[in-house]
């Protein structure tokens, strides 16, 4: 009896060890794609020889995307969006620049953008993880009214849970009520 | 007998886990009046002085006190040390008017097990009220002093303790390289043997425990965005239950085990489902473009509430599973959310927020009148006990996010804290099995 119990005791532990630590989550592929630099060449090279002429396009407009986007100057710099507390209304002062991201998204049709929404602390969890899917939900709809494609734009949300700053006032807070541009 | 037999076999059941780094510790904030006063006396012991492998009598001391209807009496007053029944000399206690006293010995056997006997006697009446001596295994022996803390407690209070039961929380730390390490843990109901049920390096949420204790329900953002995972405690073989286009999250096991509701986005705004977990096949229980989320059954199941702004601010809503016109059940105030139903049915427990202060309430639902429990800023995830006489929840300490929890009648406040990293979302788990 006590064998048996420390056999499946020790069983218990292992098959707990083996299955309890999830494996590394991967980032959005959308951001590996677009950030390799020399993607043009090697997709060129490796793709097959029906659908060669297509891909190399499709490299070729993103690079030249990727160029507009990491320009400093751009509004398309600009990444984030804040918010009011417990609202998603988009405020008058960042129209300017979703509608830049818009402009930007119809004229690159194979570029797809995450939006990625947050809440500040305050309040419960789930309620957050529920305002910030409304606030990605929102900037979308306004980048689709826009003249982006709704393929393009995709929406996740981490509620409170990754803050872009930890403390707990309302300097923290209105900093962490956002939406992020991922591309 | 067959009550000794039955914890034997629970005993057994037990499997411990491997031991997380830091337990939690239990700071007393707030005393009440009217509470019974007790002298819990140091147990005997057969072996070497300071070689017991666990101190009982304190672990039970701390247990009743902690539950805010017992004053013990710290070892230094009591006016004798007695570990026999014979040895009790009951007008000492009496002049130092102790109307309860519990003695016991903890034997080391031959075969290397332990033996426990314990008695609580009533002073006035000179004589036993309740005890039992049982063996058992080195690992066992918290667990056992649980149990006569609950035995004590419901012989003298006529309410069942819950001191035998287990809490599920997510704790995170930074590792080396300054990336938070999320965890779901659990414990024992006073913070020790925690136990680490699954590590992420993304946010874990929500944990819940199945009506049996065997199950936890959780979020996961493994895969970079929300998703339901349910796990066996035990073998630690988990499955994700929901991971449509959107939010998945908010999980409640239903009183008989067999649904989960839950919060799904993937039809356009979060909405209340119901997934019922043998047929995977999901019920829609809410329709309304505003948030519904953190759904929660009543205990006889026939309904949930969840939390709305379909109003303009977070309100507490309730529906039945058939379906209807939702009922707003609070009103003043601007900012209800996260509703947690009593064992008993008779109220609910939620955030409520105030001038910019968030703190737990309880709403008595027949009555309609709310009483605020807690007093900080950042009060969150209230879980009542199984018993209904207690609620933990999530407070913001020294350290960021802690434990902390308060008798039902917000008499007596306690904090349980980390000794390093943040500790979140506390779940109380159900009794355990008879």
């Amino acid at each position: 009896m006590i064998k048996k119990f420390l056999l499946l005791f020790f069983l218990g532990l292992f098959v707990t060890a083996c299955t309890t630590t999830p494996e590394q989550g991967e980032g959005p592929d959308v951001v590996d794609k677009t950030g390799s630099a020399d993607m043009a060449d090697d997709g060129a090279g490796d793709a097959e020889a029906g659908s060669e002429a297509q891909a190399f396009g499709a490299e070729g407009d993103q690079a030249t995307a990727l160029q507009e986007l990491e320009n400093p100057e751009s509004l398309l710099s600009v990444r984030i969006i804040y918010f009011d507390y417990d609202s998603s209304t988009v405020l008058s002062q960042f129209e300017e620049i979703i509608q830049a991201h818009a402009g930007f998204l119809q004229a690159n049709p194979g570029v797809v953008t995450s939006l990625e929404g947050h809440a500040d602390e305050r309040g419960s969890r789930e309620y957050n993880l529920a305002l910030g899917e409304r606030r990605a939900l929102a900037v979308k709809q306004q980048l689709v009214v826009l003249g982006a494609s709704p393929e393009q734009v995709r929406t996740v949300s981490y509620g409170e849970e990754r803050p872009a700053d930890p403390g707990h006032d309302e300097q923290a807070w209105s900093l962490n009520r956002r939406v992020e541009f991922v591309y | 007998m067959r009550y000794i037999a039955c914890l034997l076999t629970l005993l057994l059941l037990a499997v411990p886990w491997a031991q997380a780094q830091n337990e939690l510790e239990i700071v007393i904030d707030t005393g009440v009046e009217n509470i019974l006063p007790i002298a819990v006396i140091p147990f005997g012991w057969n072996g070497a002085a300071g070689e017991q492998p666990i101190d009982l009598h304190r672990t039970i001391a701390n247990n009743l006190s902690r539950s805010g209807r017992f004053a013990t009496m710290s070892d230094n007053e009591m006016p004798q040390r007695p570990v026999e029944f014979a040895h009790v000399n009951f007008s000492d206690w009496q002049l130092v008017r102790m109307e309860n006293i519990v003695i016991g010995n903890l034997k080391h056997t031959e075969a290397g097990d332990y033996e426990i006997e314990f008695r609580l006697l009533d002073v006035y009446k000179a004589n036993q009220l309740t005890g039992f001596r049982i063996k058992a295994k080195r690992r066992q022996l918290r667990r056992i002093a649980h149990r006569i803390s609950d035995i004590i407690f419901e012989k003298l209070t006529g309410v069942r303790g819950a001191f035998d039961t287990r809490i599920a929380y997510v704790t995170v730390k930074q590792d080396e390289a300054g990336r938070d390490r999320h965890s779901l843990q659990i414990a024992d109901a006073d913070g020790f043997n925690p136990q680490v049920l699954l590590e992420s390096d993304q946010a874990l949420m929500s944990p819940a425990w199945s009506p049996d204790g065997k199950r936890l329900a959780y979020v996961s953002f493994e895969g970079d965005s929300s998703s339901v995972f349910v796990q066996n405690i035990r073998t630690g073989r988990r499955e994700e239950v929901a991971a449509h286009e959107g939010i998945n999250s908010a999980p409640a096991f239903s009183p008989d085990g067999g649904r989960l509701a839950m919060t799904l986005s993937k039809d356009g705004n979060p909405e209340i489902y119901v997934l019922h977990l043998a047929g995977n096949s999901l019920q829609r229980i809410t329709r309304n473009r505003a948030i519904d989320t953190e759904p929660n059954w009543s205990p006889d199941g026939s309904r949930l509430v969840f939390t709305s702004d379909r109003g303009g601010t977070p309100q507490i809503y309730e529906v039945g599973l058939q379906g209807g016109a939702p009922r707003r059940l609070t009103f003043d105030g601007s900012y209800f959310a996260r509703p947690r139903h009593s064992p008993d049915g008779a109220g609910i427990t939620m955030v409520y927020g105030s001038n910019g202060a968030y703190r737990i309430a309880y709403l008595d639902t027949g009555s309609g009148s709310l009483s605020v429990l807690t007093n900080n800023r950042l009060d969150e995830s209230p879980s009542f006990s199984p018993n209904g006489s207690m609620i933990i929840y999530a407070t913001n300490g020294r350290y960021g996010s802690e434990l902390a929890a308060v008798s039902a009648d917000g008499k007596v406040r306690q904090r349980l804290a980390l000794q390093d990293g943040e500790v979140r979302e506390p779940a109380w788990g159900p009794f355990p099995a008879d």
